[in-house]
């Protein structure tokens, strides 16, 4: 195993059921509160994947995974959008900027689990 | 006497053919190949304008005037820049209406009145004929002096009045019979002569290459070209004078009035209205004349001041008119060849004119003048044995005698003591006259019949008087004595300097008064007077021809019906039977009528028999004609009452229609403004269902999650355990908050909402409020200031309201305040002994200025709400505004970015305490 996660959300109760769902899983992870130490993260971490949500204080989701896809250095990283932004436009919005997967809040954690394994498996 | 016959030969033998092509045109436009359709020749027939006047006279003028000649060129090339707009438009109208003349057309503008019709017709008449005299003058001139030189070169050699042997007479006939053969050949309704166009612009080719010929002749053959001659010319002391713009005898004045005069003559004369309007083919054809008219004017004119300078250095002292230099040079030379096409240029120039001028007036005599009265006597009803074609036919060609009759006789009364260009003027500024009933006729819808009628009478009257008349009294034939001393020794009546104007020469002085006569009356006749219906709808088919539909009409003004048959005969006594059949046949088949079945015309047919009718007989006798067979008599005095009426009844209706479109806009305004309204707040509910669906899965994601984990995971310790349960009592609490705050809203917005307003202590409120919200600043160095006055009177308000609103507050200044170092005050003052006010102060953040009224929307927290991560669900201060208004009271923010914010509300003091206060 030994996959590496960042966890981008302000809502500590989320963040908490998130730390036990990774921390269960077996993978190391790292919290960030907003997008700005979201994306410090990513550079100190070089995680595999990401949990981003949207409404993030500082920089939004939007544009962190679209400075993340800039960059060729994390072209290998996931995305996975972690929003309770569900309408249609704001979804498509999501993928074209670059996510491999986004799931609608409130989520099924064991959806979210298989959503993470499978993308992480893919790269391998 | 073998040198004249062979002259006479070969001016016959040029005749013959013009003859000859007319003939050809004729056929080719029977067959339906027209020869003429196309700009250039239409360019060339235009260029009828240049008749005797300019192949002889613009040389007399230069030699006397220098570069005065100019001018009567300059205002057709000025006007020729405007045909695309006025031209276009007559052009437009003339076809859509099937119009035959100038008078037609003035007649048909205003209520196809035949007054204005025959009163054009006699202005046209009486102004063109010393014009036409002006042709057989050259013609019979050039040809003695051909015949005669050199014993008749000089002027006073050529009086010569024995009737049988002058030359004029014989030039008139034989122009009459030429004008009769293709200008009354057959009565068509469209009333264009293709061959007589042909010929014309054959002519127009043969002027210009006599004159070019001599001009080259004399300026390179008897001089060494161009610098030779103004070099020879300029070395003379009278001639060098001649090339400033003083030596001709103009002040600025007259040649702007002349540039006038000549602007509307390459328009409004008969002949030119003619060729320009009736005989177009195509109205695309204007955009070629636009330059090719000007240009054939710059190429007749460039050897006029050569052959002026060399005729008056050939010829000193004046032994020779001026008028002749371009056939007196070569004659003295010994070019007899050359005199002889010199000779049949002019031939060329005379006849194109007067050929057109005839044909044109004796159709306006014709339809314009007789029709009317020989409609009015009802000697054309179907019940009548004459054949109105032959007698129509007849009334033309006597027409074209009888006009060319009144050129001869003219001729002999003035032609002698007058220069060409002098007689061309005054024809000239006859047919000036209609400019402000045409232009404004086109131009201005208001312009009426007895405005038109009395502005060209006004500007006949006075044109008659100070140049028609002084021309015969200069004659003496009539005694000059009143042009010296005024009629009856009236002076302020002289005819050259009418009310004392004096100074100008006689154009500009005559054409001052005559226009301003016309002009006057015409506006003020039209402003004054009211217009009848026909007129009204004439007026606005002639003004709005381009925004109108081809085919429309003013069919309503029919209002009776008449059967087919009689609509076929009348107008197979006017057109023949083949295309009276033809005519109404077309109209079936375009309005997909069954001819044969149609016994009955409608309104449609009627009006529309009526327009081919005008193309053969002009449009108020056809007015007459149709009204002899429609049934109830359309111009009946009651009936045009009617029109009249209803057409009052109509404006009324229309003023009525127009003020509802106006409503109707404001109504559209209003509804469009509401809509818009109705889009931003739908748009804002959308928002709001929005934001509010975001913010309930927020605490439902975490409450889910738990649930999940705990349910998965039965074996969980129990510290963990206890962490998800508490998650999942916080998030519900959360939940119902915002559930609650929710329907709270939803019940202020509809007015639903309980208070229970009563007199209450806020320092309980605030210091229940404070206990409420103690949790949320544990673990917090916040400092809390309490600054209440023990005093405090009692507020008339909702406890429990009033509480909600205190924690919201408060929170708000909790969580904004600043992290390390919170410091926030509560402050309770009286205002004016009426009020409380409380302020609660923060040191956080601020808010910028701009969004300090936005915090109190809905979901509208201070920040970019994308970035700035609500810490509440937006909906706080929006319920505490509401609250706080619906208690009677007031909230605002006063705000220092970087310093803190100021949260104020004020309630109503309870009225114990104010009566207690006041005591």
């Amino acid at each position: 195993m030994g996959y590496k996660i960042v966890i981008a959300d302000d809502e500590p109760n989320i963040v908490v059921t998130l730390e036990f769902l990774l921390e269960q899983e077996g993978y190391d992870f790292v919290v960030a509160r907003d997008g700005k130490e979201a994306l410090e993260q990513v550079e100190a971490f070089d995680p595999d994947l990401i949990l981003l949500d949207i409404m993030l204080p500082e920089i939004n989701g939007y544009e962190v995974c679209q400075k993340l896809r800039e960059n060729p250095k994390f072209k290998n990283l996931k995305i996975i959008l972690l929003t309770a932004k569900g309408r249609q436009v704001e979804i498509a919005k999501g993928l074209a900027l670059g996510a491999d997967a986004y799931i609608t809040k409130p989520f099924s954690t064991k959806n979210l689990v298989q959503e993470i394994r499978t993308l992480l498996e893919q790269e391998a | 006497m073998f040198f004249e016959y062979l002259i006479l030969l070969i001016a016959i033998a040029y005749i013959g053919v013009l003859f000859a092509i007319a003939y050809y045109g004729d056929k080719r436009a029977d067959e339906g190949r027209s020869l003429i359709s196309n700009p250039y020749i239409y360019s060339l027939s235009l260029a009828v304008y240049c008749t005797s006047w300019t192949f002889y006279g613009s040389v007399g003028r230069a030699a006397s005037a220098g570069v005065g000649f100019l001018p009567i060129y300059l205002g057709p090339t000025l006007m020729a820049a405007l045909w695309g707009i006025i031209l276009r438009k007559i052009i437009r109208i003339s076809k859509t209406h099937r119009i035959t003349s100038i008078a037609d057309f003035i007649s048909s503008r205003y209520g196809k009145s035949p007054a204005i019709g025959g009163l054009v017709t006699i202005i046209a008449v009486i102004g063109v004929t010393p014009y036409i005299a002006l042709q057989l003058k050259a013609v019979s001139t050039t040809f003695d002096i051909l015949i005669r030189y050199p014993a008749s070169i000089s002027p006073a050699a050529i009086v010569d009045n024995r009737l049988l042997d002058d030359t004029a007479l014989y030039v008139a006939l034989l122009m009459a019979i030429f004008a009769i053969l293709f200008g009354t050949r057959h009565l068509d309704a469209s009333e264009r002569h293709e061959g007589l166009v042909a010929a014309i612009a054959f002519e127009s080719v043969v002027k210009l290459l006599a004159f070019l010929l001599v001009g080259m002749y004399i300026t390179y053959g008897v001089y060494n070209g161009f610098g030779h001659v103004f070099d020879l010319a300029a070395k003379n002391e009278s001639l060098a004078k001649m090339l400033t713009i003083e030596s001709s005898g103009l002040q600025y004045l007259d040649w702007a009035w002349l540039i006038f005069l000549s602007m509307m003559a390459i328009m409004f004369l008969p002949r030119q209205f003619q060729v320009a309007v009736v005989e177009n083919s195509d109205e695309n054809h204007i955009y070629k004349a636009i330059w090719m008219l000007p240009l054939y004017l710059l190429a007749i004119n460039i050897f006029v001041l050569p052959i002026a300078f060399g005729g008056l250095m050939h010829f000193p002292n004046n032994i020779v008119d001026a008028d002749t230099f371009v056939l007196t040079i070569p004659l003295a030379e010994g070019q007899h060849s050359l005199a002889i096409l010199v000779f049949l240029g002019g031939i060329s120039a005379a006849t194109g004119m007067v050929i057109v001028a005839t044909v044109a007036l004796s159709t306006m005599i014709c339809n314009d003048l007789v029709m009317p009265i020989l409609t009015r006597i009802h000697l054309f009803r179907i019940s009548e044995q004459i054949n109105p074609r032959n007698l129509l036919l007849t009334i033309r060609r006597s027409a074209i005698f009888i006009v060319l009759l009144m050129g001869y006789l003219t001729f002999r009364i003035i032609g002698e003591s007058y220069p060409l260009v002098s007689i061309g003027l005054v024809s000239f500024a006859a047919v000036a006259q209609f400019t402000p009933a045409i232009i404004g006729g086109i131009y201005w819808k208001g312009a009426t019949k007895h405005g038109a009628f009395a502005g060209l009478t006004a500007g006949f009257i006075i044109w008659f008087y100070t140049l028609l008349l002084p021309t015969y009294a200069h004659s003496g034939w009539l005694s000059d004595s009143f042009i010296q001393n005024g009629p009856f020794g009236l002076t302020f009546l002289k005819p050259f300097e009418l009310f004392g104007l004096s100074g100008y020469n006689q154009i500009t002085h005559s054409m001052f008064w005559s226009m301003l006569a016309n002009l006057g009356c015409y506006i003020g006749f039209s402003l004054k007077g009211h217009r009848s219906g026909l007129e009204q709808s004439q007026a606005s088919l002639f003004v709005d021809i381009f925004s109108r539909p081809q085919q429309s009409g003013p069919e309503a003004f029919w209002r009776g019906t008449a059967t087919v048959a009689d609509l076929q005969i009348l107008l197979a006594r006017f057109l023949g039977s083949r295309r009276a059949d033809e005519t109404l046949k077309n109209y079936a088949q375009r309005m997909h009528l069954d001819i044969e079945q149609l016994s009955s015309a409608d309104a449609g047919l009627v009006a529309h028999v009526e327009k081919v009718l005008s193309g053969a007989i002009g449009a108020s006798s056809a007015r007459v004609m149709i009204s002899s067979v429609v049934k109830e008599e359309p111009l009946r005095i009651d009936e045009v009452l009617d029109i009249l009426d209803e057409t009052s009844q109509a404006i009324a209706y229309s003023r009525e229609l127009e003020q509802k479109s106006r409503e109707l806009e404001a109504a559209t305004e209003e509804l469009r403004k509401a809509n818009d309204r109705l889009q931003e707040l739908d748009r804002l509910k959308d928002e709001f269902i929005s934001t509010v669906t975001h913010e309930l899965r927020t605490p439902l994601t975490a409450i889910r999650a738990s649930s999940e984990i705990l349910y998965d995971n039965p074996g969980i310790d129990e510290y963990k355990q206890q962490e998800f349960l508490g998650i999942i009592v916080r998030e519900s609490e959360r939940l119902t908050r915002l559930i609650n705050q929710v329907l709270d809203l939803g019940k202020i917005e509809s007015g639903k909402l309980d208070i229970n307003l009563q007199p209450i202590n806020f320092r309980d409120v605030i210091s229940d409020s404070l206990s409420a919200t103690r949790q949320s600043y544990i673990g917090r160095s916040i400092h809390v200031t309490n600054e209440i006055p023990d005093d405090l009177p009692d507020v008339f308000a909702d406890y429990d309201r009033s509480i909600q609103i205190m924690v919201n507050l408060i929170s708000n200044a909790f969580k904004f305040c600043d992290k390390e170092n919170g410091r926030v005050t509560i402050r309770a003052t009286c205002e004016n002994n009426s009020k409380v006010r409380i302020d609660v102060i923060d040191n956080g953040p601020g808010i910028e200025p701009g969004q300090q009224s936005v915090i109190f929307e809905k979901f509208r927290q201070a920040g970019d709400t994308l970035t700035d991560k609500p810490h509440g669900s937006g909906l706080g201060l929006p319920i505490t505004q509401k609250l706080i208004e619906h208690m009677g009271g007031r909230i605002w923010v006063e705000s220092t970015v970087g310093e803190g914010s100021t949260f104020s509300f004020v309630l109503p003091m309870a009225r114990s305490d104010i009566q207690n206060r006041n005591q």
